[in-house]
């Protein structure tokens, strides 16, 4: 359970920041802070097992039979990135406090950041692939928000938008080949798949599953062709940049090509795509990282070279490889957190993050200068920085590939680190020194503690684990690549290989090229300027605009505000749908026995028929199309009787009696005839759509009835348990109450909701000074000549008490016999109703001791506490029991707890169908009609 | 007799389309009621048919089928309420906008 609450933590706790805005912007960051501090805590008692090589699982099965379940499980691989994920997070949360202006919304970044933070803990904490891919595109989700925090800003919300259109559709390709990849290894649970690795090449399916992966990781990870959505992402605010592009969500890729390493990796073709696509992101980004003028830009196209690299390590497929590649992940996430801090601050205290605006800062700012020199050296990989120790084990793995020749990678790869040195050092000589200037739009200080603090802890660890490598980050480094690789690995990290080795010169080379690189930068820079560029932003805008206008254009053809058409579209498309699969399917032949035509039933049948056709016909008067709805409505009741369904009859009486009322009085507030609007035309193409569909229903109905079910009912359990395991003889009833009590019990509140919302939308129109207006301008029709007959009052007073003593009659034997509670509550609705008919509204209404709303709570209330009691008692919600009592003089009787289930019904219907009432009558006063105050006319009207 | 039910089912069906492609929302309401009978007793039919064989425990068996039965009386209630909410909302429209056209069309005025 405990890995399932580390992920559900973040999600849990993202409705808190939210909240505790209110209490001041300290308490919002605190409690963001404490949402991600005990889910640290929480992994940190797990991670003891895993150090040690263990594994920790946690498997809660929801739909075993899809392969659906929710398993979790913490590896090596699985608790490094967790504990950057929630690490880094906590220093974000704290830079954030203070980066965030008074004006931004603090309450709703934290909130979603910690459902960002959430998805990712999800993504590395998921066994299940299934459930995995969920957690990828709901980051791609809790993303965009992110980016898109500032959505006064065009270019946050179109990065946002370009941001999840890449990472969102990789994604979707993900799942396919996700999906093929479990189909293969015959599960969908990732620990299952990661042994299945013969299976999977031998399959003929590899292939198409690892481009399909890949696509979904290189979108993840910004990787050519999809790098450019990551500078665009920049619009974010900094700690936003600082997590995603450190830490998380760009990492997310880098995270599954780790995780899927003993699966896929090793093959010429995981190779060739993997290595070359990471050297060329990784040269290309580098490059482009050199002529970039913002600092923001600066860094995140060298995020992009990083990820080339850590991709190209995971490509060669060694172990030693994979193992640098995770020790570069974990420096990386290090100095480039602390570096989008940095520049966040030199942004926040200069006004401008234009290196071309800056310069001096050295003197001005010393601590934010000590900070980006520590980050920036690391990131250029000079020792003893954390960044040199990886990037030089990077180079002398390059000097093992022997594919297409001894040399090419090698080289290539010193060429990228020698454009990464570049650019660290011009970030730094063209930011930090030279000359002070006179002309930086604020004046440059440095910042409070609380803004430092985050990235100077960073860089001290870039420092720390540059000098003690082994012990800071041998611990995690060793669990985490003996996961990833599936072997046990111990590395062991050096800072002096000795003269001979190859890596010392090639990491040599690469500082010399970069101070090459930067001492003609003038002249390169000139060279560039000159240079055309494509410009991503307008290639993707290109080729997504023609796709947005055909959606937009598809889109208003069908939806353009004719209900008709839509309609029309629907029952077509519907029906097709229906004809193709019955056609193309095979069936069993229609042999079942057919019932005889009795008399009684044709007579209701045609009795029916024709009121249906005559309610076309006189559709147009909407009194008499109600009258004959109703008919038809009653007449289904004496059917569901003859065919066995005593319940459905009674219930479909009572229903059908209080929607005609319901419907009669709401025809107060309507026109009570529609003009003839639509053309000849128009009305036969209506009947053919109509006729269509009908004559398919029937047909599917008849073939239905005609064949036995392909598989048993379950109902039969439902028959045998009845008695025995429900204590009631009706089956039906016990379906409700006991078999399916959850289902009645959200279809109860469904129906409460319902009755809210109309009380709701009154209220809202009583608001409304045109509907009120309407309301009084209502034409008054002739009545008759008592608006409260004395006959009528009196007859619905004696019935009172019978019709509720039926409806208490009816609930009690419900369990047993046809009746139960929907049927009591509507036939206590009725009894009411028929008072508010012979008395009026407000003669009715002021005699009425409880709420409707109550009636309504209640039921639901205690619906609850029946299937809270199950919980007392050890058992599963909505477990019921009973028993049997011997009461002299009364016969032997059952108790059951199903029976305060049902009474929760009852209240809840009874509340619900008066509730309907009142709001309408509500509406009803309004109609300058003279509200009666006595219980029966006692005067002639005009 | 399961041809004529089968017969009833679809008739039921298309004069609950045929009323909802109307243009007011009164027809489209008692539309909605009549493609709610039959869906109701299509769900029902599901269970196929039986007579005298109310699904009671000590009645003489065969039972029919109670799940549909079940089913089909949650949607019967369900769709008393889904009734009384268009309705409400079809006064709210009419009441607001002064006419009961369903369709979208800026071009029209008030009718009162």
């Amino acid at each position: 359970m405990s890995l399932a609450l580390i992920v559900a933590l973040p999600f849990l706790g993202a409705a808190l920041p939210a909240l505790a805005i209110r209490a001041g912007r300290d308490a919002c960051a605190v409690v963001a802070g404490l949402v991600t501090g005990l889910a640290l805590v929480l992994l940190a008692l797990k991670a003891p097992v895993v150090l040690q090589g263990g594994v920790v699982q946690t498997r809660i099965d929801w739909l075993p039979a899809l392969g659906l379940n929710a398993n979790f499980f913490l590896d090596g691989l699985g608790l490094l990135f967790s504990g950057m994920i929630l690490g880094i997070g906590l220093l974000v949360i704290l830079y954030a406090r203070y980066y965030l202006s008074e004006r931004d919304n603090m309450g709703q970044f934290f909130s979603n950041l910690l459902m960002f933070q959430g998805a990712m803990l999800g993504i590395v904490l998921s066994d299940n692939i299934l459930m995995l891919l969920i957690f990828w595109e709901l980051t791609s989700l809790t993303s965009f928000l992110l980016i898109g925090y500032w959505k006064h800003l065009p270019e946050a919300r179109q990065g946002a938008r370009m941001a999840l259109a890449v990472t969102g559709s990789g994604g979707l390709a993900m799942i396919a080949g996700m999906l093929i990849l479990g189909q293969v290894a015959g599960s969908y649970d990732l620990t299952v798949i990661l042994t299945q690795r013969d299976a999977i090449l031998a399959s003929g399916w590899y292939l198409p599953a690892l481009v399909l992966i890949l696509a979904g990781a290189f979108t993840k990870s910004a990787q050519f062709p999809f790098h450019f959505w990551l500078p665009h992402a920049m619009a974010a605010p900094t700690p936003v940049s600082a997590y995603l592009h450190s830490a998380t969500m760009v990492k997310a890729g880098i995270f599954l090509l780790a995780r899927m390493w003993p699966v896929l990796s090793g093959t010429f073709e995981w190779f060739v795509i993997v290595v070359f696509t990471g050297l060329f992101t990784m040269i290309l980004a580098a490059k482009i990282a050199l002529y970039k003028d913002d600092l923001k830009a600066v860094l995140a196209y060298s995020t992009v070279s990083h990820l080339g690299l850590i991709t190209m390590l995971l490509g060669l497929g060694s172990e030693s490889a994979a193992t640098v590649a995770i020790f570069h992940i974990v420096n990386h996430a290090v100095f480039k957190a602390a570096l989008f801090m940095s520049a966040g601050i030199v942004d926040h205290e200069t006004g401008t993050r234009d290196l071309r605006q800056l310069g001096g800062l050295r003197r001005l700012m010393p601590v934010t200068f000590a900070l980006t020199a520590i980050a920036a050296l690391a990131m250029a990989g000079i020792p003893p920085l954390n960044g040199f120790l990886s990037k030089e084990m990077m180079l002398a793995e390059t000097t093992q590939v022997i594919w297409p020749n001894t040399w090419i990678v090698a080289v290539l790869a010193v060429i990228g680190a020698a454009l990464s040195v570049g650019y660290a050092f011009r970030l730094l000589a063209h930011g930090f020194f030279g000359p002070v200037r006179s002309d930086y739009p604020q004046r440059p200080h440095d910042p409070g503690f609380g803004l430092w603090a985050a990235p100077a802890v960073l860089a001290a660890l870039a420092v720390l684990i540059g000098l003690f490598p082994n012990t800071l980050a041998g611990w995690i480094v060793n669990p985490a690549a003996s996961a990833t690789t599936g072997v046990g690995v111990f590395v062991h990290i050096e800072h002096w290989h000795g003269t001979k080795a190859a890596a010392l010169w090639m990491s040599l080379a690469a500082v010399g090229g970069g101070l090459v690189l930067l001492g003609l930068y003038p002249r390169l820079r000139a060279l560039w300027d000159a240079l055309p560029k494509p410009d991503a932003k307008r290639i993707f805008d290109a080729a997504v605009e023609p796709l947005a206008r055909d959606a937009r254009s598809v889109t208003q053809a069908m939806h353009n505000g004719n209900f008709g058409l839509a309609v029309t579209l629907a029952v077509l498309t519907i029906t097709g749908a229906g004809l193709f699969a019955f056609l193309t399917a095979t069936h069993l032949p229609g042999t079942r026995a057919l019932l005889p035509v009795g008399p009684v039933s044709f007579a209701i049948w045609s009795v029916m028929m024709l009121c249906a056709l005559a309610a076309v016909l006189f559709h147009r008067n909407r009194v008499v199309a109600l009258i004959l709805t109703g008919v038809v409505g009653l007449l289904i009741a004496p059917l569901f009787a003859f065919f066995s369904a005593p319940d459905l009859a009674l219930t479909q009486i009572a229903v059908e009696v209080v929607t005609v009322l319901l419907m009669l009085l709401a025809l107060n507030f309507l026109p009570k005839t529609t003009p003839r609007e639509s053309p000849l035309p128009r009305r036969v193409r209506d009947a053919l759509v109509a006729g269509i569909a009908g004559a398919g229903v029937a047909w599917l109905a008849f073939a239905m009835m005609t064949r036995t079910p392909a598989f048993d009912p379950i109902s039969a359990f439902h028959l045998a348990q009845s008695k025995p395991g429900a204590g009631g003889t009706n089956a039906v009833n016990t379906i409700i109450v006991d078999f399916r009590g959850y289902d009645t019990y959200g279809e109860i509140i469904v129906l409460g909701i319902a009755a809210l919302i109309l009380l709701a939308l009154s209220e809202v129109l009583l608001a409304s000074p045109a509907a009120l207006r309407r309301l009084k301008a209502l034409p008054k029709e002739t009545e008759s000549g008592d608006r409260h007959p004395m006959m009528l009052v009196v007859a619905t007073r004696a019935l009172l008490p019978m019709a509720l003593m039926v409806g208490v009659y009816l609930y009690l034997r419900g369990h047993n016999m046809p009746g139960g509670g929907f049927v009591a509550g509507l036939v206590f609705a009725i009894a009411y109703l028929m008072q508010y008919m012979a008395s009026g509204y407000d003669f009715s209404h002021a005699r009425q001791r409880v709420d409707h709303h109550a009636l309504i709570g209640w039921g639901v209330l205690v619906a609850s506490l029946a299937g809270i009691g199950a919980w007392v008692m050890g058992l599963p919600f909505l477990t019921s029991g009973f028993t049997y009592i011997d009461l002299p003089p009364l016969e032997k009787f059952e108790l059951a707890t199903a029976m305060i289930f049902d009474l929760g019904v009852f209240l809840c219907v009874l509340g619900a169908v008066l509730l309907a009432l009142a709001s309408l009558s509500r509406l009803a006063r309004r109609t300058d009609e003279r509200p009666n105050t006595r219980a029966y006319d006692t005067e002639r009207r005009r | 007799m399961e041809a004529l039910f089968a017969m009833a089912i679809g008739l039921l069906t298309a004069v609950g389309i045929y009323l909802m492609l109307r243009l007011r929302t009164y027809p489209v309401i008692l539309g909605l009621t009549f493609l709610s009978y039959g869906v109701n007793l299509f769900l029902f039919a599901s269970g196929r048919l039986a007579v005298n064989a109310a699904p009671i425990i000590g009645y003489p068996q065969p039972y029919a089928d109670p799940l549909p039965q079940a089913l089909v009386l949650t949607a019967i209630v369900i769709s008393f309420g889904m009734t009384a909410v268009i309705m409400i909302m079809a006064i709210g429209g009419y009441l607001e906008a002064g006419h009961d056209r369903v369709d979208l069309d800026d071009t029209l005025e008030p009718e009162a």
